[in-house]
């Protein structure tokens, strides 16, 4: 074993840490099914309800609120029950879920300097970039500069507001509607509102950027 | 001095790297004891992010998301009983010798 | 029992964020504490999860406020309009009512 090692070239490690947690964590998940806390079938079955949470279903929120100003009102006022019209829900176990609207004048972005809060049980599990060191420490001092880092500048006369989600809310952007989507569909539109924009570092696509 | 998880204006020159990994089938396998253990009562949110938070800066700038998520779920499996270190040494023992 | 504090702030009010650097659990970050906003929302009261991180009850709830903050009055050199802002949500328990 320890020759094959060396005669690969690279630094192939055993000890290499990464193997390591994910054998150890392999390890604590076969005592708790031993020990009778889970089954494997659980296992599985909550991996894929969390799997099957996507940022499309915020997608959908999102264009239904762009076509539909009295959902919007909804929306913002009531989000827990406002998604159920669209057969989406959260768990009453889940965090409370909030929508901030972008709008002309204020643009929103959110974060979770602490850790990694992100409106999961909506769309599901949050980017890397998201809950990593860099994101966490730059955005709250400088968003604008984190902001131009995807693409995104802003005018100055646009107030920029970043959510440090830090408790029991979790927060979901609502972006612009692009210009030059009038004719539309919803199913549409909703193709143009990526997990950036739901997190507020960028704006929804332009229908010229997107491929339908 | 902030804690080490309290990131908010550390300095940090990093550019953002928005490059995605594709979950490995162990990282899934931890996000969902995660929230089995959460339904079951074993665990809620504070208690896992208080067990990360017990984390050297050394620990927490070095391993990956999940990998953190496997350590606190270890100290608080450990600390409430459910299973000890040395049980957890000698499964991975077990299986990788696949003695089960 | 599900008790509750009593909501000390309403909407408008301008708070000051306590100073504190507890061993334990908080979620106050560094960067608002000693820093005076103006509470934007109450969100109701809600589990202490000072508590709750150590298998507490998190009885009695601790009021929970989103608090606004002008992004130049946390930073020295902040890049970018004095009109940008943060807000954060802060447990009732790490606010003083600010002059």
């Amino acid at each position: 074993m320890a020759s094959q090692h060396q005669q690969d070239g690279h630094s192939h490690n055993h000890g290499d840490h990464a193997e390591y947690y994910s054998r150890r964590a392999e390890a604590i998940q076969a005592l708790l099914i031993d020990k009778g806390v889970c089954s494997l079938n659980e296992i599985m079955t909550m991996a894929d309800q969390i799997d099957a949470r996507s940022p499309e279903d915020g997608a959908r929120i999102v264009a239904r609120a762009w076509v539909d100003p009295e959902y919007k009102k909804r929306l913002i006022t009531n989000p827990e029950s406002a998604i159920q019209e669209l057969g989406l829900g959260l768990p009453e176990t889940a965090p409370r879920l909030r929508v901030l609207e972008n709008t002309e004048e204020i643009h929103y972005l959110g974060v979770c300097t602490l850790c990694s809060c992100f409106p999961r049980a909506l769309i599901g599990r949050p980017p890397d970039w998201y809950k990593g060191l860099a994101y966490r420490s730059r955005v709250v001092v400088d968003p604008r500069s984190v902001m131009r880092e995807f693409g995104t500048e802003l005018d100055e006369s646009v107030e920029v507001r970043v959510m440090d989600s830090s408790a029991d809310m979790r927060y979901l952007v609502l972006p612009k509607r692009p210009a030059g989507t009038e004719g539309l569909s919803e199913e549409e539109l909703a193709k143009l509102v990526t997990l950036e924009s739901m997190i507020g570092v960028t704006h929804a696509k332009s229908p010229n950027a997107a491929i339908i | 001095m902030p804690k080490v998880h309290d990131r908010g204006g550390w300095p940090n020159d990093d550019p953002i790297d928005r490059s995605e990994h594709i979950m490995d089938e162990w990282e899934r396998r931890v996000d969902s004891l995660n929230s089995v253990l959460g339904e079951k009562g074993l665990k809620n949110t504070d208690q896992l992010r208080r067990a990360i938070e017990s984390l050297t800066q050394d620990q927490y700038e070095s391993l990956s998301y999940y990998e953190k998520w496997t350590v606190a779920m270890e100290t608080l499996l450990v600390e409430q009983g459910v299973m000890t270190t040395d049980e957890i040494d000698q499964k991975m023992v077990d299986l990788e010798n696949g003695t089960q | 029992m599900t008790s509750s504090e009593s909501a000390r702030f309403a909407a408008g009010d301008h708070v000051l964020v306590k100073v504190g650097n507890p061993s334990t659990h908080y979620r106050t970050p560094m960067y608002v504490q000693g820093k005076t906003g103006r509470v934007d929302t109450l969100w109701g009261a809600f589990r202490n999860p000072e508590s709750l991180a150590y298998g507490g009850s998190g009885v009695p709830r601790q009021p929970l406020y989103r608090v606004e903050f002008a992004q130049k009055d946390l930073w020295d050199n902040y890049q970018g309009p004095e009109t940008d802002k943060l807000l954060i949500d802060i447990y009732q328990n790490w606010l003083e009512p600010s002059a």
